[in-house]
């Protein structure tokens, strides 16, 4: 694998607007606030700019890592090597370092010791940051937090973003609390002037003023989903903690109150439930679904599998639900705090017996927003669980993301039929394929129509919903929700493609979600070193035609997806058998995200396998 | 040939007493359960509720089939084994002015549904929560459930080695504001206890022993026929009056009765047979049920009532119409929200 202290920079000019800092702290130390503050000013300053929080399954006193990527080339997702550290940690310091690239730079807290022998190709600038928080008056009891407020100003000043920018990202962070935006700001510019005065500008880093990313907003996509869920009209959400889904709860939570007043009544339209477990959080929400209600429940993969019964059960009753996954690494416990993409086949096939699932993957906050609301739609539309596939990276981090769009058509509330619409049938039955599409029309509770009743249930059941155990009564049932959800397939989110400038190009790569950042990046270092390739990223399963002339129209394609067993790969390669000879699986997991040096690397060395490639 | 209409008797809504039936049973013959069904659709007819305002949920058991058997016009929902009370959760704020009937039995509500029992209590899910206590699986043919009694000897089980739970004492000590026991033999108890039940605001429980004929009736087990009509102890004579004024009072001495009224306007009056008990007493109440298990004194009847609390519907400032039927326009935030979020998160 990559050697970060082997990784140079070309050139010896200033090196402007692309790097990566790695803010090493211990969490509970407050620190959040002053990663915010950077990061967001970057962003302001017009600079495509993430943040990723690397932190433990711990409230305090264990290491945690901020890394901020900014790239005017619109390169934000992770990479392998550092470029930018600021130590606040003495426990990881020394290994902090090792992630740096030659020429690299440390901004050191003083109080730390350096090692023995330190790396001599840095470029080192000590923080004497006690010594500072002494001259200041904050309360000794706020020092601790305040502390990092003081590095924002000295990585600030070296690096040459203006005091006005932190300035103006303080005081909208802190817009309802003037006095704690005087406080932070009174320490960015104690850092701020004491790096003017101190430290004399080694490195080759620098911030520059770009235009304004008008169409773009900062955010994570827990919050949009949150927030799409809740402009989807969604009316009950029950739901149980879990780490990395609960925040997107938390959102809705934080929001519900504004946003969803009936206009006509100023009552609330939309429960939000905490229940006792997962299996609640499931049951409830097939419930209020059942009612009539558009509903929803958000988890991560171990909530999921407690999940996973009632799944079928809403599957084979048809009860519109859609549910979030926001994934972590597993099996079991895993890594509870640390992203992948390893429960696709488990949603897909989820449930005993035969079943199969939609799945919507968004791969942008920006996507996650919009997938809320389309969930919901979807959900009721076709009568069955509808999954919306993100992950911790997508869910919890923040990203540069296009503007939230308002959606662009009516709630769709699918064939719900009320007292008189039913009498407008002479035979209806609750799962009767009266239009031919296999979805049938459904009544709810309420519905005073004296023919609107019927007894849901898991057994077998026929058109009218009455108990069955004839075999080609099963059989009929089930084959008629297959051609269900196969007539759904042309309204799932269709594949985004970015071609190569190149025409006649052989390699194709293949990613879904929150790897979107650098596969884009893959794309371009690839294109850098003359080797042309088209990008696919799938957005939904099943998979439409256009993902299968995709993959026939290349002569290899790389599926690259974080997870052991290449589980993207094994789905297409399953549903477009024809051309499996055609997929080649990558992949990888150990609870990062993905990186581009990763993905070039593992791409050129298949090339090699394939015989495409000399060394 | 003509011949005279048979007079058919019509409730409040205009509805005959068939307008309520279910199925036909397919449960065994002199299940305790069918009892308990026929009493369900006789108390809602007497009531004089149009049988679309119900809803029946349940889930996988014998008793979980019962609801096939009655109110045939109200939708139905049979879910997973012990997660009846889930579903109803989330159905109930669908339409609140649907009355939620759950049934469930001794292996779903005291084993694998043991949380949710307790859980839907204390979040109050307004319904009335029905266990057809038979103490065994039935449906897979005569295990031990967690309401046999210790010592209790199944053909191909044994002998129970653990001592019982007692359902209505778990509801109590949940916050349950409405509890009692019945038995499925005295049905004239059992349907004035369904409509109190029914009239309560909010959760409330009755746990009636139910005889199961084919694999827990033998003469000394606990919820057995026999052991049933030979130590039934009504703690009272258990009366439902859907209005104060139908309450007639001639029968009974002064001092041997007593009034309490539920939230809706209705009543139950309770007229003494023998000892003296106060249902509105909770400490009353954990005594006679500790004392029911250790003397096997099998007391049926109202064992705890209190005034309503605030059901989880109530607890969200929800609009009095149906939520299931808000027109889709109004539950969609406008486009100058969304502008107004877009700019927040710059």
């Amino acid at each position: 694998m990559i050697e970060a202290s082997k990784i140079t920079y070309e050139g010896d000019g200033p090196i402007v607007n692309e790097f990566c800092i790695t803010i090493c702290t211990v969490n509970g130390s407050g620190s959040a606030t002053a990663n915010n503050i950077l990061y967001r000013t970057l962003f302001h300053l017009g600079i495509p700019t993430s943040g990723k929080n690397v932190f433990p399954s711990n409230i305090k006193g264990l290491p945690t890592w901020f890394v901020i990527r900014a790239s005017e080339k619109g390169h934000t997702g992770r990479q392998l090597h550092d470029d930018i550290v600021v130590a606040m940690n003495q426990v990881t310091f020394e290994k902090d370092m090792q992630y740096l690239a030659k020429g690299g730079v440390v901004f050191y807290a003083n109080n730390l010791s350096l090692p023995e022998t330190p790396r001599d190709d840095l470029i080192y600038y000590p923080m004497p940051i006690k010594n500072l928080i002494k001259g200041t008056d904050v309360p000794r009891k706020l020092q601790a937090f305040m502390e990092n407020m003081l590095f924002v100003g000295i990585v600030g000043q070296v690096l040459g973003i203006p005091l006005e920018a932190l300035y103006s990202t303080i005081y909208s962070h802190f817009s309802s609390k003037p006095t704690v935006a005087e406080s932070n700001f009174s320490m960015v510019k104690t850092g701020f002037d004491y790096a003017a005065e101190h430290l004399e500008k080694k490195d080759r880093f620098f911030v520059k003023k770009l235009p304004p990313l008008t169409d773009y907003i900062l955010t994570d996509g827990n919050n949009a989903g949150g927030l799409g869920s809740l402009f989807g009209g969604v009316e009950f959400c029950s739901w149980y903690p879990i780490t990395p889904a609960t925040s997107l709860v938390e959102a809705m939570i934080d929001q519900v109150d504004q946003l969803r007043l009936d206009p006509v009544t100023s009552k609330k339209t939309c429960v939000i439930l905490q229940v006792e477990d997962e299996l609640a959080a499931m049951g409830a929400a097939i419930g209020a679904g059942w009612g009539g209600l558009r509903s929803m429940t958000a988890t991560s993969g171990p909530g999921i599998s407690l999940m996973t019964e009632n799944l079928g059960l809403a599957y084979f009753t048809e009860t519109p639900v859609v549910v979030w996954d926001v994934q972590r690494v597993g099996p079991s416990t895993g890594l509870p705090t640390r992203t992948a993409q390893g429960d696709l086949s488990m949603l897909y096939y989820l449930g005993h017996g035969d079943t199969s699932h939609i799945i919507l993957i968004p791969g942008t906050p920006t996507e996650c927003f919009e997938f809320g609301w389309r969930s919901l739609d979807l959900a009721e539309r076709f009568q069955t669980p509808i999954f919306v596939l993100t992950d911790l990276d997508l869910g919890m981090n923040q990203w540069v993301t296009k503007k939230f769009v308002y959606p662009n058509k009516p709630i769709d509330r699918g064939r719900i039929i009320w007292e008189k619409e039913l009498d407008q049938f002479k035979d209806w039955g609750r799962y009767k394929d009266i239009e031919g599409d296999g979805i049938p029309y459904r009544t709810v509770m309420g519905n005073q129509n004296p023919k609107a009743a019927y007894f849901t249930r898991g057994t077998g059941h026929d058109e009218y919903g009455g108990y069955s155990e004839d075999p080609e009564n099963w059989s009929r049932m089930l084959m008629r929700i297959e051609k269900k959800l196969n007539s759904a397939v042309p309204l799932l989110p269709d594949p985004i493609f970015r071609r190569s400038k190149s025409e006649d190009v052989e390699i194709g790569i293949i990613g879904m979600g929150s790897t979107d950042d650098a596969l884009r990046e893959t794309q371009d270092k690839l294109a850098e070193m003359g080797i042309a390739v088209d990008y696919m990223r799938v957005r939904a399963l099943p998979t439409n035609p256009a993902v299968r002339e995709f993959i026939a129209s290349h002569t290899r394609n790389y599926v690259l997806e974080l997870n052991r067993d290449g589980q993207l790969c094994e789905i297409l390669s399953l549903e477009i058998s024809e051309y499996s000879q055609k997929l080649i699986s990558i992949s990888d997991i150990g609870g990062m995200p993905m990186t581009a040096e990763w993905a070039v690397e593992s791409i050129i060395n298949q090339e090699r396998k394939e015989g495409k490639r000399g060394n | 040939m003509e011949t005279e209409p048979k007079t058919v008797e019509l409730n409040l809504c205009g509805l005959a007493l068939g307008d309520y039936k279910g199925n036909p049973s397919t449960l065994c013959p002199g299940c305790g359960h069918n009892a308990i069904s026929a009493q369900v659709q006789n108390a809602v007819w007497e009531l004089g509720l149009p049988p679309e305002r119900f809803v029946k949920i349940s889930v996988i058991g014998c008793s979980s089939k019962s609801p096939n058997y009655f109110l045939n016009r109200s939708f139905g929902f049979n879910g997973l084994h012990g997660r009846m009370p889930t579903l109803a959760t989330g159905a109930c704020f669908a339409d609140s002015s649907i009355h939620i009937l759950g049934l469930s039995g001794d292996g779903d509500t005291a084993s694998i549904g043991m949380g949710h029992f307790k859980h839907v209590i204390r979040r109050n899910v307004p319904m009335t929560y029905i266990i057809e206590n038979n103490g065994c699986y039935a449906l897979t043919k005569g295990q031990f459930s967690a309401t046999s009694d210790q010592g209790l000897v199944l053909k191909h089980q044994g002998v129970n080695m653990l001592p019982p739970l007692d359902l209505c004492m778990e509801a109590l000590i949940s916050g349950a504001t409405f509890v009692a026991r019945a038995y499925s033999g005295d049905a004239k108890q059992l349907k004035e206890l369904i409509k109190a039940a029914i009239s309560q605001h909010g959760i409330a429980v009755i746990d009636v022993i139910s005889p199961c004929v084919t694999f827990n009736n033998k003469d000394d087990a606990l919820q057995s026929y026999t052991w049933g009509r030979d130590n039934e102890a009504p703690l009272h004579d258990f009366k439902y009056f859907s209005r104060k004024e139908d309450i007639d009072l001639a029968d009974f001495e002064p001092g041997t009765y007593r009034e309490i009224r539920i939230q809706d306007g209705s009543y139950i009056v309770l007229h003494k047979i023998g000892k003296d008990y106060d249902p509105t007493d909770r400490s009353a109440a954990l005594d006679l049920l500790t004392e029911s298990y250790k003397n096997k004194y099998f007391a049926t009847g109202l064992i705890y009532f209190s005034e309503a609390t605030a059901t989880i519907q109530e607890l969200y400032d929800l609009p009095e119409e149906p939520l299931n039927r808000i027109s889709s326009d109004r539950l969609r935030p406008t486009e100058a929200m969304l502008a107004e979020i877009n700019r927040s998160l710059y």
